[in-house]
């Protein structure tokens, strides 16, 4: 098996790379873990690596508003080198903060002459949400969710609202199916997800923020750049499920399944 | 020229602050019918600054265009109109932070804003309000009251008018002394208080005597630097000095209390396991330290930030978990910190603004205000924190606790240091500002409503990234030996930190080295400032070059300001100037002994007298919803209780996720499966009655707790947090005194040792009241007891859900006639009867027997009792587990004084637990408890949605899961 070379990249204040790091290892990567100021100052790093994560924590603080300082970094520094490095047949996955950062970059929603045309903002709730949610898929081509249908992870973040700036921006990304992962129901109240729906269907607290069209997460057109809100690396481990005392024992938790996609993908 | 950018919700947005807003202007009564509309700001100040920039910067740095919008103004110009939103014509109020005060946002834009070419000179934040349906006197009290916190914020109503963003003014140089020598004894305290030294009489007249006999007068960081290294929080004199105690036994002297009692008691257990000793490092660096594995250690340390929390709830809580994390940061050569936990005294949220006495701020705001606080710090350091609890008094009103704690994991050959002479002095982190000034003293004196006036200064905010960046290179700089020691900027800042670090070598620091966040600071200033995310090293000068690159590289600033030189002497300089010369050991050892007397008498015991009822399901949903008890989901929910992904039992359990756990187990190493258990034990109200019984009942509370859950009870240490009122009293002392005297009996019958522990005494509160006379308001003792226990294989823990109906339901433990202090004794307003005991030999064997049968495989379900005795327990179990129980209480093992009823059902006797086991396990969990406790099966876990519990055959309680599970949740959203 080809293991494939992962790159974590850290900023001041990511505070998942750890866990991340970890759920790769366990899937079968070689990781390593790099301070965005080594990538600026040689971009020439990248070339080294086959994936390229970006973990959750709260990135230069999330001051003024989460991912903002170092999606910007990205965008005014690395831009052309992460579109050349999508180009290559790689793979770019945003966790939590790294959605959040990806999101203000250009490589999962393009902006156009109108300004961004999606972000991630504050939770309805008005606060930080630590919990664990039900999660479906519509995989398409997303190289990350190949063959998962549903998911239990836990979110933690304060900002993760999906909002698009209109009715006809979310259409569009919705049609091209950019919307692989969405909060779900609770077992026992399964509702149908409307494939066009707008509005939060699930309720609070099943999707934990509100999300236009409950979106958890979405990926770009090539299928090569995800980015989620949940935490696929918290739930490596079926001990680290909130119910392992009472359920049924799972082989390992869900989320391992999309660090191992990423592993297969190279294979 | 400034430029303010006002940031608003955009169109079809929600406003959740103005929300907030209007709904505590009406809780609080200061306004029913206010409508509001709020926006971010930012002042953005430059020369070269054009409309054209200030639109580039707004759009491409600042403003979310999807969901928010902008106006941007000139000020000091006529141009532009402050937008008031959805409101406009209402009155506008911007909230802006004091000069001095941290700003973290303003500097992390400051910096961004490079990167879209604009380069302002100087930034910061604010926060506006519009608000309309409210006269002009209402409007200024939700400014002041809701809006804005005197001690670091000011608050401008109308629009804003600025010339420019204040920063420091240049310092000029100038030596002062304090002269000393000559002042009487009046003078002396005079001197003392006013300079907010907060020394008493005996150590003031011994620095006159030092002073007199090296024939000069000292300078005023001399006497600073005297008066933070001898204050109470830095040197706990009180309880480490000479105490006369006196009770019912008659007379006990102590020449040093805690080493006397708490300290002694780890001693002898130390002793007692010889070789198998288990305990690395006590009572000596910022934490205690245990073995855990092979390859690490773990430290756990709990620290209080009370006086700050009560003046600016946010700041001081966010402060408190940055200092506790920083003592873990520096204690050995560095650990990592894995999880934190917290807990809280607060007022009830509903007390009424009108008996608010001046110059305390409402309950319900320093509730928020604390939660946010710990919320902000823990989550943005990737700490998560996984333990805690509320605890609600109407004397908590002047003064509310906060407790942080925070444990690490360190190498074992990493867990000593040693500074060497030579070794340069290095500041790491943070720069210096005028924040936190005189902390340390302050903490060691009592509030008055005048606190927020004179002690504003002592207030900090916090920057966790900037914590989160020391950490990450202070680790790698540990993993290649960089260093010889290291250790926190607590309080008492670089005072404290040099003067520990150098105590027995001696030091030279230059004052003027030190980075400063801006200019203006005098000498004394930047040497007892406590500003925070500072940390010291001592590197040998051949590792400088290594620790500023490594620094450098993550954009941490390192800078030398000054060495250990083998002098035995503290030198101070500024410019070359030499503004102070101590002796380390008159610094360190010339403190006269505080001494104190003490005195404990039994109040007098009264019988409870119990009604009688033939049904007690409302007395156990009055206790579910009480505020104690009742669920506190909604703050935990707020931290991040599983980044860096070692959660093995959360918080809350059970088929909704949301049955409240014993403790927290973790796995500190990614695939050990080598856990860590935390769990704490506290219970002010038993302290009302007896001191020492509280302190018995929180060890036991703590250790059972961690029991529960599957800690192994020979391996479990403990930290003792004493919050108490103004131990210069000496019946308050007494209290205190009488509970380590119960520390130490508990502890050594246990054989859990305290390992680290920490007081904070004057929690008083005094003000003029209406009726023109003084009232003092004393917190209850509050003894606060942490554990951390370890567990071989986290795959053997067990969670407190009810698992599958049929299991058998058991209780461990004798259940006895003590509602004194209950829960029950609460809710009905009953006062008197016996506080729970505890029989140490009992308890013992007890957890050890439970810990077999849970180590064995043979429990499914273990949740231990304490408020609300048993028919709390069981309820919580079964609407946790969403399956109903049937239970005996004639079965209940229970001494003869407790037949009745309420005693069965409520009674707080310690060491018992409820136990869910399979039938065909039965026959192996009673064997574990033979000759050892009482264990008794009671019940069984059943499919339907009911709580029943019969005495006699009889239903005495009965109830629906779903109820039961409201009247816990009921409190939620406070």
């Amino acid at each position: 098996m080809v293991r494939p070379r992962i790159l974590i990249l850290r900023a001041p204040g990511t505070n998942c790379d750890a866990e991340t790091a970890h759920a790769f290892d366990l899937a079968g990567g070689l990781t390593d873990k790099l301070h965005v100021n080594r990538v600026l100052e040689n971009v020439g790093l990248l070339s080294e690596f086959q994936v390229l994560c970006i973990p959750g924590g709260f990135s230069y603080g999330d001051d003024i508003a989460a991912g903002r300082i170092f999606g910007g970094q990205i965008r005014h520094h690395l831009a052309e080198t992460l579109t050349a490095f999508r180009e290559a047949g790689k793979l770019i996955i945003g966790i939590c903060n790294g959605f959040q950062v990806l999101l203000k970059t250009n490589l999962l929603a393009a902006g156009d002459a109108a300004g961004p045309t999606a972000t991630l903002a504050a939770n309805d709730s008005g606060h930080f949400e630590a919990r664990w949610v039900r999660l479906s898929t519509q995989p398409g081509n997303c190289a990350f969710l190949n063959g998962i249908q549903e998911l239990e992870l836990p979110v933690a973040h304060g900002e993760g609202r999906f909002v698009t700036r209109d009715d006809d921006v979310f259409d569009r990304m919705n049609g091209s199916g950019k919307f692989v992962l969405r909060y779900a129901a609770p077992a026992q109240t399964a509702i149908k997800i409307s494939q066009f729906a707008i509005a939060p269907t699930v309720p609070y607290p099943a999707n934990p923020n509100g999300a236009l069209g409950d979106v958890a997460g979405m990926c770009d057109e090539s299928g090569r750049v995800f980015g989620l809100m949940p935490h696929p690396e918290r739930f490596v481990d079926w001990m680290q499920h909130p119910r392992w005392t009472r359920e049924p024992a799972r082989p390992a938790g869900d989320g391992l399944r999309i660090f191992q996609n990423a592993v297969r993908y190279f294979n | 020229m400034l430029w303010e950018i006002d940031i608003h919700p955009a169109e079809g947005q929600l406003d959740r602050v103005a929300e907030r807003v209007a709904t505590a202007a009406r809780e609080f009564g200061l306004a029913n019918d206010l409508r509001v509309a709020s926006a971010r700001g930012y002042l953005v100040e430059g020369d070269a600054l054009d409309r054209a920039k200030i639109e580039k910067l707004a759009a491409e740095l600042l403003v979310d265009s999807v969901v928010e919008r902008a106006n941007i103004r000139q000020l000091s110009a006529t141009e532009g109109q402050a937008d008031g939103g959805a409101l406009n014509g209402a009155k506008c109020v911007t909230v802006l932070l004091k000069p001095g005060v941290m700003d973290p946002v303003a500097q992390s834009a400051l910096a961004a804003a490079a990167d879209v070419g604009v380069q302002p000179t100087a930034m910061a934040t604010a926060r506006k309000y519009w608000l309309s349906g409210a006269s002009e006197a209402e409007i200024l009290s939700v400014g002041s009251k809701l809006l804005a916190n005197d001690a670091i914020e000011q608050v401008f109503i109308g629009a804003l008018e600025l010339e420019r963003l204040e920063l420091g003014r240049p310092y000029r140089f100038e030596s002062r002394n304090t002269p000393i020598r000559q002042l009487d004894d009046a003078a002396l305290m005079r001197l003392s208080r006013e300079s907010q030294l907060y020394l008493q009489l005996a150590e003031m007249q011994t620095i006159q005597k030092h002073f007199r006999e090296l024939d000069r007068e000292p300078t005023d960081v001399e006497l600073e630097t005297i008066a933070q290294t001898w204050s109470e929080h830095c040197s706990h004199k009180t309880l480490a000095g000479r105490i006369s105690y006196t009770d019912e036994n008659g007379e006990r002297r102590f020449e040093n209390m805690l080493k006397e009692t708490i300290f002694a008691a780890t001693t002898a257990i130390r002793e007692r396991l010889g070789a198998d000793d288990w305990c690395v490092s006590v009572f000596e660096d910022n934490a205690g330290i245990v073995r855990f594995d092979d390859e690490f250690n773990v430290a756990f340390k709990v620290e209080t930030h009370n006086h700050p929390s009560a003046l600016e709830p946010y700041g001081g809580a966010n402060t408190g978990v940055g200092g506790v994390i920083r003592d873990i940061m520096g204690t050995g050569m560095g650990a990592k910190p894995i999880c934190s936990t917290d807990v809280f005294c607060f007022a009830r949220p509903d007390t009424p603004a009108s008996e608010l006495p001046p110059g305390t701020l409402h309950p319900r705001r320093v509730m928020h205000g604390v939660v946010e606080g710990v919320r902000d710090y823990g989550n943005r350091m990737g700490i998560p924190t996984v333990n805690g609890a509320v605890y609600f008094d109407q004397r908590y009103l002047g003064n509310p606790l906060v407790y942080c704690g925070n444990v690490g994991l360190i190498p074992r050959d990493k867990s000593f240091k040693q500074a060497e002479p030579g070794d340069l002095i290095v500041a790491v982190g943070g720069r210096t500002g005028r924040d936190g000034i005189h902390g340390a003293t302050f903490s060691s004196a009592e509030l008055t409503s005048q606190s927020e006036h004179i002690s504003g200064g002592a207030v900090q905010i916090g920057n966790a990234i900037e914590e989160k960046k020391v950490l990450d290179v202070l680790l790698v700089a540990r993993d290649r030996g960089l260093f010889n020691a290291v250790t926190d900027c607590g309080a008492g800042g670089f005072s404290s930190a040099v003067g520990e670090m150098g105590e027995k070598i001696g030091a030279e620091v230059h004052l003027d080295r030190a980075p400063l966040k801006y200019e203006g600071l005098s000498y004394t200033e930047i040497w007892i400032s406590e500003a925070q995310e500072r940390m010291v090293l001592a590197v040998p000068e051949k590792n400088w070059r290594a620790i500023d690159d490594l620094c450098r590289s993550e954009g941490v600033e390192a800078t030398v300001i000054g060495r250990f030189v083998p002098s035995g002497r503290l030198h101070l300089y500024y410019r070359d100037n030499c503004v102070a010369d101590l002796e380390m050991r008159f610094l360190h050892k010339g403190r006269p002994p505080v001494v104190r007397k003490a005195t404990y008498s039994a109040s007098q015991s009264r019988p409870l007298s119990l009604p009688s009822k033939e049904n007690y399901t409302d007395d156990l949903l009055r206790i579910l919803a009480s505020p104690n008890v009742a669920s506190k989901e909604w703050i935990v929910r707020q931290y991040d209780h599983e980044v860096q992904g070692g959660s093995v039992v959360k918080p809350f359990v059970g088929v909704a996720n949301d049955g409240p756990s014993d403790a927290a187990v973790l796995r500190p190493v990614l695939g050990s499966r080598r856990g860590i258990v935390i769990g704490c034990g506290m219970n002010p109200r038993y302290g009302d009655f007896d001191p020492y019984h509280m302190a018995a009942s929180a060890i036991d509370e703590a250790l059972r707790n961690c029991v529960a859950v599957g800690a192994d009870p020979a391996r479990v240490a403990i930290l003792d947090n004493f919050c108490w009122g103004d131990c210069e009293r000496p019946e308050t002392l007494g209290g205190l005194v009488r509970a380590a005297l119960a520390c130490h009996d508990v502890s050594i019958a246990l054989g859990a040792p305290f390992i680290s522990g920490k007081d904070s005494l004057n929690n008083e509160f005094s003000y003029q009241g209406n009726d023109g006379a003084r009232h003092t308001i004393a917190i209850p003792p509050s003894l606060l007891i942490s554990a951390i226990g370890q567990v071989e294989d986290v795959a053997r823990c067990v969670t407190m859900d009810l698992k599958k109906s049929g299991n058998l339901i058991y209780i461990v433990g004798e259940s006895r006639n003590e509602l004194g202090g209950s829960h029950f004794a609460l809710v009905n307003d009953l006062s008197g009867g016996d506080v729970p005991t505890v029989d140490p030999e009992t308890a013992r064997r007890t957890f050890a027997a439970l810990h077999r049968a849970i180590a064995s495989g043979l429990v499914r379900a273990c949740h231990d009792l304490s408020e609300g005795g048993l028919a709390a327990a069981v309820a919580e179990m079964a609407f946790a587990g969403g399956l109903g129980a049937q239970i005996a209480a004639d079965r209940v093992p229970r001494t003869s004084d407790a037949d009745h009823a309420a005693a069965i059902l409520f009674s707080e006797s310690n060491t018992r637990f409820v136990c869910e086991v399979e039938a065909a396990s039965a026959a192996a969990f009673e064997k574990c408890f033979q000759d050892q406790t009482e264990c008794r099966q009671i019940g069984a876990v059943q499919s339907s949605s009911t709580l029943e519990i019969q005495l006699e055959a009889r239903p005495i309680i009965s109830a629906s899961l779903n109820e039961l599970k409201q009247s816990w949740k009921a409190f939620m959203h406070a």
